[in-house]
């Protein structure tokens, strides 16, 4: 309860000053207006859904980022565990991906797939990808070998040894995985949207912005920000349900 | 027919030998022994000498270099076959799985009819004290519960061989010889032909009827001694004088080979 109550504090304390900061114009509302009025703009931005089709594109593409990596990630991830020599010519250079700015790639992109999604589901797929191979590889590490006798000793075969004892035991590792391919691909998204991109939730902010438009620009990123929090949190908490079984109770 | 002949399982110049970098590593014997149905036999050997190796031979779990292992007059290929149950000593519990879906893992994946499995594990947990804790995860339970469970998830399946790999090893004295009480009541109650591998002379003593010794690497028969038992038999057989002469006995033959597995140059 006494944690719950902290992290309220935490939360509303600074946002309480920024308001008043913001109510006694220390803060002047072109530079920021008060959170409460950001909240009425989310509000009157949701009502009149002139965003709808903006959301939508984002969501699809992010979801569309998210599959993929999950998907291309998890297939990688156990072919370099497989594979000693591939595994050791790819796992150092894992470390520096992140280093790597992919954003730097966009005008490359744009000339290879066009100005449609394309672009930006790739960069959200290149960022999240990674963290999804790097879960899959801890998870699959992770398995005792012992478990793969016990699935021989059961006369399992690969594919019912990978589905009801390999996978089952990796999955708070693969977990972990998801989590971050969600957070990248949708820092990858949104930003490419931002930089070039004629839809998107990322671009309205950007127009927003180039307009001085801040009755839009806030609620719209109050909106990234809830959306990014919510997803983030549901999947935290399904982690946390998923390990509680494994620790001792 | 060969399935009642009264040898269950017989090797034959077993060996097994690992091929690496720094050449070919000679890990196991030759190695010729019988084991008697409704047997329970030990071996024991110093560490190192191959014993995990031999009951992964036995159990199809890697092919020896040269000789031939049979279970039940069949030659032992390239699975587990059927009637094979094997415990191994680190914990293989399932930890996503609660103590009853731990137990029936095996009969789900055998498609084995839901009012068969249910009895069955009923039986295994009223036999390792487990009616409890079916609901339990492994995360809740002791090592010695967890290797319960892991012993029902074998009985279960109603191995006619069962194979354990040290499985008391990470367990305490006390634990050990209660532990070792039970496994004789589940060996008289199933009627299955027991192979214990460990490295504790007493353990094998109280329980086996005839106990292998083996040399250190490359693991090879040494003597096997006939401890004479009865059947109906309990961990308190430990306080006789027979007792005592056994793993003296024992631990003569086990002597030098276990200092020659420490220091192999000092030998």
């Amino acid at each position: 309860m006494h944690i719950v109550f902290y992290r309220l504090v935490a939360v509303f304390l600074p946002l309480t000053i920024l308001e008043i900061l913001c109510r006694e114009h220390v803060i002047k509302p072109l530079i920021l207006p008060a959170p409460s009025r950001i909240l009425l703009g989310l509000w009157s931005v949701v009502a009149k859904g002139a965003f709808n089709a903006a959301i939508l594109k984002t969501l699809a593409n992010v979801g569309l980022a998210i599959v993929l990596s999950i998907a291309v990630g998890i297939a990688a991830g156990a072919a370099i565990h497989r594979s000693r020599h591939l595994r050791a010519l790819l796992e150092p250079l894992f470390s520096t991906y992140y280093a790597i700015p992919i954003y730097a790639f966009y005008p490359l992109f744009i000339v290879v797939f066009g100005l449609g999604d394309a672009p930006q589901v790739l960069i959200g797929f290149m960022l999240a990808v990674v963290s999804m191979i790097v879960g899959t590889l801890a998870g699959l590490d992770s398995v005792p070998a012992v478990l793969g006798k016990t699935a021989r000793v059961m006369q399992l075969g690969p594919v019912k040894t990978l589905r009801s004892v390999t996978m089952p035991y990796a999955a708070p590792y693969l977990f972990t995985g998801v989590k971050l391919a969600v957070a990248y691909a949708f820092i990858g998204v949104i930003g490419a949207e931002f930089i070039m991109s004629g839809t998107g939730l990322g671009y309205e902010i950007r127009f927003a912005y180039d307009n001085l438009d801040n009755d839009v620009m806030y609620p719209l990123i109050l909106l990234i920000l809830i959306i990014a929090v919510a997803i983030n949190m549901s999947l935290d908490r399904w982690d946390r349900v998923l390990k509680s079984r494994r620790e001792r109770g | 027919m060969v399935i009642h002949s009264p040898i269950h399982v017989s090797l034959r110049g077993v060996t097994k030998a690992y091929e690496s970098k720094l050449g070919r590593t000679h890990a196991l014997g030759p190695i010729d022994i019988d084991l008697r149905r409704s047997e329970f036999v030990a071996i024991v050997g110093p560490s190192g000498c191959g014993k995990s190796t031999l009951l992964d031979v036995i159990a199809a779990l890697i092919p020896p270099s040269a000789g031939l292992v049979t279970f039940e007059g069949r030659p032992i290929g390239n699975t587990v076959p059927d009637g094979i149950g094997v415990v191994f000593q680190e914990n293989a519990c399932f930890p996503w799985l609660n103590v009853a879906d731990n137990i029936t893992f095996g009969l789900r994946r055998q498609s084995v009819e839901k009012p068969e499995a249910e009895r069955r594990l009923e039986d295994a947990l009223q036999l390792m004290g487990l009616q409890d804790f079916a609901r339990a995860f492994p995360a809740q339970l002791s090592g010695g519960m967890r290797q319960r469970v892991c012993i029902a998830r074998t009985l279960v399946m109603q191995p006619r061989l069962i194979l354990l790999d040290e499985p008391f090893g990470a367990l305490d004295q006390q634990t050990r010889l209660l532990m070792g009480d039970e496994l004789l009541r589940i060996w008289r109650a199933t009627g299955a032909t027991v192979l214990l591998i460990t490295h504790a002379l007493d353990e094998a003593a109280m329980l086996a009827d005839r106990v292998a010794v083996m040399s250190a690497r490359p693991g090879k028969i040494l003597e096997v001694i006939e401890t004479t038992w009865p059947r109906e038999r309990d961990s308190q057989i430990v306080s006789m004088p027979e007792f005592g002469a056994i793993t003296a006995r024992l631990w003569t033959l086990l002597r030098a080979q276990s200092m020659q597995a420490l220091r192999p140059e000092a030998v």
